[in-house]
């Protein structure tokens, strides 16, 4: 009900950062880095243990992981229930900090976390999901990918990742690891430093799922004009070039450019990019017709929900000045009008899927036929 | 219309209660105020999380940011009853014999008048607890159901299913029926009296947001809720409860919540606080309605009358709180 709000005075959501990956990638240097440095903004910190946290802090709370599956028979609508008790608790008091930051414990998957914020109304009322950062051990991630899940699924997910530690390994390995990291999620921004040594700035308020904010300046989601699509190296397509492969000389295409994983093609079978199970998909189309684009995503994410991780778009309707941005998470999809487009943008449309076990020629096929050209709907 | 004693405090406000004829106001920051011949304020908490009136003596019990259980007298005198280092004290419930349960994580603690603490795991997180009105046991609101303990004894928990996350239980004042609150927006009961094979849930749903109001009539006869436009007052004076009937509306406004409910501790009348500070009074029998007070700054957090049934005090997340005296 939106006259829950509308009667209180209307006071600005607090951001809420998440903080995602393994133990001793580097998270706790991270948050005592924000909790120390001065930069004029305090904030309440939700961990799951105290740990090595050295500051003195009263709004360190910790709260124990506890996921609830939502009872509307879908698997994938979880929510952190812990999470709900202690915004609640923060909010009555929002005086005393600027932002909220929640750091999960290194196996955690970070969608109830995130769905939280807005499957929760009363979380959602105040409250404004920010960004997930990942950081990723430089040298370590090759095996997180082998032995979890969890660890393709936090790079997966986030808007930011840090790889840290990059004194520790040699630029080549840097290199590969950077690769995968882009393999699995190409529409990240990426950060490489050690002691997570991160300008702020980069982590912290970042409006990434903020409709008007999220895909405006972000480069790499409009990098990919020379791809039709991006994906991951199980894409049947790979295969050929793996096949080209005996034909180079060894490792010398680790250096190239990183925008996604198409390039690798390491036939080592050591190499991390064997283990990864996230495929994302890029498409494009021309303008849309909106009569067919809205059903289509209301059901390519409510049957194919819980093998969507993330999904982000900047639509063109025909008819329409204005560019509409998309994002969803699982079965959960937000879309709003964002701003006119400008003169001699082009008027296209793009949308990125990041998730596992999906269809891409399909999913392609019934995107593009969602055009106002198209003659009929698939 | 009844008047209406302003009391302004800064910040949110909790939660309000009656001891004897004593108001008190629990606010967030951890202070308590009292209106004894003047305002006075002891401080109880570093960051107040939940202030409840002990059912069974005379005092209230607090929990906070700062790990403390707290049990405060009517003269405003503190006493620390636990203290669980960094950990938030959100759920507390008072029993017999000066017992008082809380929840740490996935601990249900019980610590009894001689000071002892019995500890029951569970396997999920505990979001509420209350004390049967009778027998000293308790029942852990967690997910998927309720775990209910006799104190006494090491007996293994007796297991209340259902599906979903239980954020806050009541025992109807007969000790006939356990009802809890939900994450979702409904109620779920429980009839504790029922026989073995026969149907022992209550689906108590068509809430439009969560439900964190409850309060029982005086002999257990209804159950109010708020989480509607409306208080939603389920029938239990029948052996089964609520199953297969309608609830009561009452006090409909349009599109305006009612966030707290209160029954008068002798007659069938309800007390209604919306989210914009509006109380209503309503009757029961005739559905007649009072304005108690007029829309505030904040919505209303708590409701308490004083033990004659002649006061009624409340609380507002924006501090705008007071007393409001119905026999003028």
């Amino acid at each position: 009900m939106t006259d829950q709000t509308t009667e209180a005075p209307a006071a600005k959501p607090i951001p809420v950062t998440v903080l995602t990956g393994y133990l001793g990638a580097g998270k706790t240097t991270l948050l005592n880095r924000i909790l120390s440095e001065s930069h004029g903004k305090k904030y309440a910190v939700i961990v799951n243990e105290f740990g090595e946290i050295g500051i003195d802090n009263d709004l360190i709370v910790e709260s124990d992981e506890e996921i609830y599956e939502m009872n509307n028979g879908c698997v994938c609508c979880t929510v952190r229930g812990d999470l709900i008790r202690v915004v609640e608790g923060l909010m009555r008091r929002p005086g005393r900090f600027d932002g909220i930051i929640v750091e999960t414990t290194g196996l955690a998957d970070p969608v109830p976390v995130a769905q939280t914020f807005f499957m929760d109304d009363d979380v959602r009322a105040k409250t404004e999901l920010d960004a997930v950062v990942a950081l990723v051990d430089a040298k370590h991630l090759p095996l997180r990918l082998k032995d979890s899940r969890e660890a393709e699924d936090q790079i997966a997910f986030a808007d930011v990742v840090l790889i840290n530690k990059t004194d520790l390994v040699t630029p080549e390995e840097l290199a590969i690891v950077e690769d995968v990291v882009r393999a699995i999620n190409p529409t990240a921004r990426i950060y490489k430093t050690s002691r997570s040594g991160v300008d702020l700035s980069r982590v912290l308020d970042q409006g990434a799922f903020n409709l008007e904010r999220a895909l405006e300046n972000d480069p790499h989601f409009l990098d990919h004009d020379h791809e039709d699509h991006v994906c991951g190296p199980d894409c049947d397509h790979d295969h050929h070039h793996h096949g080209h492969d005996h034909h180079h000389h060894d490792h010398d295409h680790d250096h190239h450019h990183h925008d996604h994983g198409h390039h690798h093609g390491h036939h080592d079978s050591m190499s991390p990019i064997h283990d990864i199970t996230v495929k994302s998909i890029s498409l494009r189309g021309g303008e849309m017709n909106p009569d067919r684009f809205f059903p289509w995503v209301q059901k390519i994410t409510q049957t194919e929900g819980p093998n969507i991780l993330r999904l982000k778009g900047i639509i063109a309707f025909s008819g329409d000045d204005e560019r509409y941005v998309i994002q969803g998470v699982h079965m959960i999809v937000e879309g709003d009008h964002q701003r006119p487009w400008k003169d001699g943008e082009k008027r296209e449309s793009r949308l990125v899927f990041i998730g596992r076990n999906l269809d891409f020629a399909k999913i392609e096929q019934s995107f593009l036929a969602c055009q106002a050209t198209a003659k009929t709907p698939a | 219309m009844p008047t209406v004693a302003p009391l302004d405090i800064e910040g949110h406000v909790v939660s309000t209660h009656f001891l004897g004829d004593i108001p008190f106001f629990a606010t967030a920051a951890g202070s308590i105020h009292r209106l004894d011949g003047g305002e006075k304020v002891t401080e109880a908490h570093q960051g107040l999380l939940t202030c409840i009136r002990d059912p069974f003596s005379a005092t209230l019990l607090s929990g906070g940011e700062d790990g403390k259980v707290v049990r405060i007298g009517h003269d405003g005198t503190t006493t620390v009853l636990a203290e669980v280092p960094r950990k938030w004290i959100s759920v507390i419930a008072g029993g017999p014999q000066n017992a008082v349960a809380y929840a740490v994580g996935k601990t249900s603690a019980v610590r009894q008048g001689d000071g002892s603490v019995k500890e029951f795991t569970e396997e999920r997180s505990v979001e509420g607890i209350a004390f049967a009105n009778k027998g000293l046991r308790i029942a852990a609101a967690r997910y998927n159901g309720v775990s209910l303990h006799w104190v006494g004894t090491n007996a293994p928990a007796a297991d209340l299913d259902w599906k979903g996350a239980h954020t806050g239980v009541t025992f109807s004042p007969d000790g006939r029926f356990l009802v809890t609150t939900m994450q979702e927006n409904a109620l779920h009961g429980w009839k504790l009296d029922g026989k073995a094979g026969e149907n022992r849930h209550m689906r108590m749903t068509g809430y439009p947001a969560k439900v964190k109001s409850l309060s029982w009539s005086v002999k257990g006869k209804w159950l109010a809720s708020s989480g509607a436009p409306a208080a939603i007052v389920w029938p239990f004076s029948s052996k089964d409860g609520p199953m297969g009937k309608a609830p009561m509306e009452l006090g409909t406004r349009a599109n305006i919540m009612v966030t707290q409910v209160a029954f008068h501790p002798a007659e069938e009348v309800l007390a209604i606080g919306f989210i914009d500070g509006m109380i209503l009074g309503v009757r029961i029998t005739d559905e007649k309605e009072a304005l108690l007070r007029r829309p505030g700054k904040g919505a209303i957090t708590g409701l308490s009358w004083s033990a004659s049934g002649k006061l009624l005090s409340f609380a507002s997340e924006a501090g705008d709180c007071g007393v409001i005296d119905i026999s003028a």
